[in-house]
Order: C-alpha cells, then sequence, then structure tokens
C-alpha cells in the first residue's frame, strides 16, 4: 500500500474569531477521486486553500507526500480585458515547451483553440483550459475548485467523465468541491459533506442516504432513493455547528 | 539653448520607456489609482529631501515604498474599501507634502514645477539619475516578466506553481517608486499615472500579446513626449501638460480602429 498523498488530521482554524473548520479530517490517496459538497460558508475553499499550503491551519496537522505535485484548477479566473492573452502564452507561463501543451489541450480537447484569445472562450472551453495547465505539471494530486460552474449540464457531464479519464492516465489522486450534487455523486469514489465538520463521508451511495445529509441538502436532491437499508455510524452525524439546515442553491 | 532641448528630449524619452511595460501591468492589475497615491506622496519626498537636504530621487522612493506598505498593511486589516483607502492616503500624503513646503520659509520651492513638471530645466545630472534607474527598472521587469504575469493572471494559482508571490510583489513596487522618482521631473507629481495608464490602453486596442502591449506603449509615449515637447518648444505651452495632451489625442485617434 503506498502512502497517501495528503493526509489532514484534526484540522481546526478560524478567521478573526468566526470557526470555519474543526476537527477535519481527510486522507487523499493516488487514484482516489474525493469530492467535498457543502453548502456556502461550510468552509469548502478554506480546506481547500489548507490543501494547497495557501493557509496553515490554527490547530491540526497536514502530512504531504515528499514527491507530492499539485495541479490546481482555480474556480474562477478574472483577467482584465485589458490584458492581451492567447490560450497559448496562458499555458506557455506553465510551461514553455509548445508540443507540451499541445498535448495537454488535446488532453482536454481544445487543441483547436489555442490562438484564441482566452476572453472569447466559452464557460466550458474555460474550465477545459484550467484543467489543460493543471495536468501540464504532471500532478499526482488534482485540486479541483468547483470544476463545473457555468458550464451546462451536458457539458458537466462530459467534464467530469474527463476527470475520470485524466485520474485513470495520470494515476493520481483528485480532491473536487463541488455544488451540484447529482452529476458528481456518480463520477466520484467518496463524498465528503462538509459544514464546518465532517457531517458525513463515504460512498455516494451511502452518503446521499445519511440523515446529515439530507438535513443539510433536502431529500429532493439525493440522487439515490433506494438502499434505506444500513445504519449510520452516530459519530458521523454529530449536529453540533449546524446552522439550521442551511439551505444551498 | 539647444542642449535644454535636447536634454529635455532624452530625459523625456527614457521616462516613456519604462512607463510602457510598467503602465500595462498598473492597467491590467487595475492599479491607477494605486499609482496615483503613490505619486502624490512624492511631494512629501521632495520636503523631506530639503528637509535632510539628501537626494530628492531617493527620498521620494523611500516616501513611495513606505506608503505602499502601508497601504499593504491597511488594506489587510481594515474593512475600507481599497478605493476609500487610497482616496483618504492619496490626498492626505498631497497634502502633508504641500503643508511641510509650505513650512519651509528659508527654501523657495516652484510648486508649479513639481505638481506638473519642468522638463526644460533638466540637467545633465538628471539624465545619468532617469537612465541608470531606468535601465535597472527594465532589467527588472525583463527578469520578473513571466512570474509577475502569472500573478496577474491568478494569485494563487501562481503560488501554487511556486512563484514567490510576495517577493514579486514587491519588486513591483519598487519599480513603481523608481519610476515615480524619475518621471516627476517629466510630467509632475499630479500626471504621472496619465503617462502610465494612457499609452498602454491606447496599445491595448493594437496588441495581441501582452509583450506586444508593453513595447507599443513604450512606443506611443515617446511619440507623445516628442510631439509634447515640440508643442512646448514653438507655441511655449507647459511641457508635461503638453506630453500628456499629446498621449491623449493618441488615445483618441486610437478609438477611429474598430475593435
Amino acid at each position: 500500500m503506498k502512502a497517501p498523498l495528503i493526509e489532514l488530521s484534526a484540522i481546526g482554524h478560524a478567521f478573526q474569531g468566526n470557526r470555519v473548520l474543526s476537527d477535519v479530517s481527510l486522507t487523499i490517496e493516488t487514484g482516489q477521486i474525493i469530492t467535498l459538497i457543502g453548502p456556502n460558508g461550510a468552509g469548502k475553499t478554506t480546506l481547500v486553500k489548507i490543501v494547497l499550503s495557501l493557509l496553515k491551519p490554527d490547530t491540526g496537522t497536514v502530512t504531504r507526500a515528499p514527491d507530492l505535485r499539485v495541479g490546481y484548477m482555480p474556480q474562477k479566473l478574472h483577467i482584465d480585458p485589458t490584458l492581451p492573452l492567447t490560450l497559448r502564452r496562458f499555458l506557455s507561463l506553465a510551461e514553455p515547451s509548445l508540443q507540451l501543451c499541445l498535448n495537454a489541450l488535446a488532453e482536454v480537447g481544445i487543441e483547436k483553440l489555442i490562438d484564441m484569445p482566452l476572453q472569447s472562450l466559452s464557460g466550458g472551453e474555460m474550465q477545459r483550459a484550467l484543467l489543460a495547465r493543471a495536468i501540464l505539471r504532471k500532478p499526482n494530486l488534482l485540486v479541483l475548485d468547483e470544476p463545473v460552474q457555468g458550464v451546462d449540464v451536458i457539458g458537466q457531464e462530459g467534464l467530469y467523465r474527463l476527470i475520470g479519464q485524466l485520474r485513470d492516465r495520470l494515476d493520481c489522486g483528485v480532491l473536487m468541491v463541488s455544488h451540484d450534487l447529482h452529476l458528481v455523486m456518480s463520477a466520484t469514489d467518496e463524498v465528503i459533506c462538509l459544514n464546518q465538520h465532517v457531517c458525513c463521508h463515504g460512498h455516494p451511495d451511502q452518503v446521499s442516504t445519511n440523515p446529515a445529509f439530507i438535513e443539510l441538502f433536502g431529500s429532493r436532491t439525493a440522487p439515490y432513493t433506494h438502499h434505506h437499508d444500513h445504519s449510520h455510524d452516530p459519530a458521523d452525524n454529530s449536529r453540533n455547528g449546524h446552522s439550521g439546515g442551511g439551505h444551498h442553491d | 539653448m539647444i542642449d535644454v532641448l535636447l536634454y529635455a528630449l532624452l530625459a523625456g524619452l527614457g521616462v516613456a520607456l519604462v512607463t510602457g511595460p510598467l503602465g500595462a501591468f498598473i492597467v491590467w492589475r487595475r492599479m491607477a489609482y494605486f499609482g496615483d497615491t503613490l505619486a502624490h506622496s512624492s511631494l512629501l519626498g521632495v520636503a523631506l529631501a530639503l528637509l535632510m537636504s539628501i537626494h530628492p530621487t531617493l527620498s521620494v522612493v523611500i516616501v513611495c515604498l513606505v506608503l505602499a506598505l502601508i497601504l499593504v498593511v491597511l488594506q489587510q486589516q481594515q474593512n475600507l474599501a481599497s478605493d476609500t483607502l487610497l482616496g483618504i492616503l492619496s490626498h492626505t500624503s498631497l497634502a502633508i507634502g504641500l503643508v511641510a513646503i509650505s513650512l519651509m520659509p528659508s527654501v523657495k520651492v516652484d510648486l508649479l514645477s513639481l505638481l506638473f513638471g519642468d522638463l526644460l530645466t533638466v540637467t545633465a545630472q538628471d539624465i545619468v539619475i532617469i537612465y541608470s534607474i531606468g535601465t535597472a527598472s527594465i532589467l527588472l521587469m525583463v527578469l520578473l516578466w513571466r512570474p509577475l504575469l502569472s500573478i496577474t493572471i491568478h494569485e494563487e494559482l501562481a503560488r501554487v506553481e511556486g512563484i514567490p508571490v510576495t517577493a514579486v510583489r514587491s519588486a513591483f513596487m519598487l519599480i513603481i517608486a523608481l519610476e515615480i522618482a524619475i518621471a516627476m521631473k517629466v510630467v509632475g507629481i499630479l500626471l504621472i499615472t496619465s503617462l502610465l495608464v494612457i499609452p498602454a490602453a491606447t496599445a491595448r486596442r493594437f496588441a495581441r500579446t501582452p509583450e506586444q502591449m508593453a513595447l507599443l506603449a513604450s512606443l506611443l509615449g515617446c511619440i507623445a513626449v516628442i510631439c509634447g515637447l515640440s508643442s512646448s518648444w514653438f507655441l511655449d505651452t507647459p511641457a508635461g501638460p503638453s506630453i500628456v495632451l499629446c498621449a491623449g489625442g493618441l488615445f483618441l485617434l486610437s478609438l477611429i480602429k474598430k475593435q
């Protein structure tokens, strides 16, 4: 068994006295796709920043594999319209070799757009461009912050399929943050439902029927309505810190 | 007489060459007001130079850097919007400069030339300072080009990719401070930002890459200096404002081109 890529244990963090995360543990292994879901303000972004070493948690420990290489796909890119930047130039900032850039673009299926200004790409094309930049670093861990944001439903399915293929080909771990539930459930190995602490986690089938999950998202959004036959570990459904079933948009 | 014109031209061109790429970054990073704030504080730098008898270029750079540092700290701690904070510091520092200079009756200061530039009194020593600082700024910018572009696009992505963001940003502040110190003589404290922003905005309409935009901005800045100086020479208009007016005219002309 290979050592995990990254291991977070008992992470706690607060911003100016506002507790955002408490006692969050998370392990990402090679080849595993983990999805973080949770309402706004649940601390997803904070947790991602800790994984990316952009933020040092107040408490808890983070252990990284010595050969960890992270490919990061940010949630959104705000490029000022005054900056003339083609996709080619954008990728060249991460990797000077044109051939490698072309390979990455082919992998995400947008090699024809290489000379387009970045600002003219559609939502789905932009996400693929960001994904191409992330894989240029030959990562063994991909961190994707809302990778299907601003993409239509058909495009979302395509993107999730692509992320699965990339996981297989790069043999990397994937940590995704997601807002939507239905599609992401089918594309993931483990779901972590976060609301400042880990409400519940496990295989998508299990999580979607977990009372803590249903309280947070409502049963309407739960993708699988079968399997009501198993019990839950009470430790997983600690109800402290719930903000009254904060709804998710 | 002709050496006055030659010195003025050399000084103007030296400053315009640096404002091209620097101005492009100011525009991309939406820092025009930030640049303006630092420029306004340079009057305080001049006052300090007079008070302590040091070279104004040095004290202006120091004051700009201190103000940049104060800004960064306040932006992190205060709940005020960034532009409100800039508005407070910009005008307060200008006012401190004006008051400080008025309190020094022993020295005669030509306030107008500080505020709007005095290109026709440039000395050989000024030229040496402009070109040595200008060369250093351009070298620094070439060196930092890629990381600067990366953090302009997405700071956290750049950080994850291993770019020392804080160091690069600090170096960028230093370049701005240096440029303000040398541009003061040419267009004056109140007009420095225009020399940064207008040529870059004009160049945007013709450029397809960041590098093209930076070089074109330098070229447009040089054209504005030449035209403005000619106007000053033949029509006896003030040099600094004439240069800015020419830059503005070039921008208006560029609007004719369809995007």
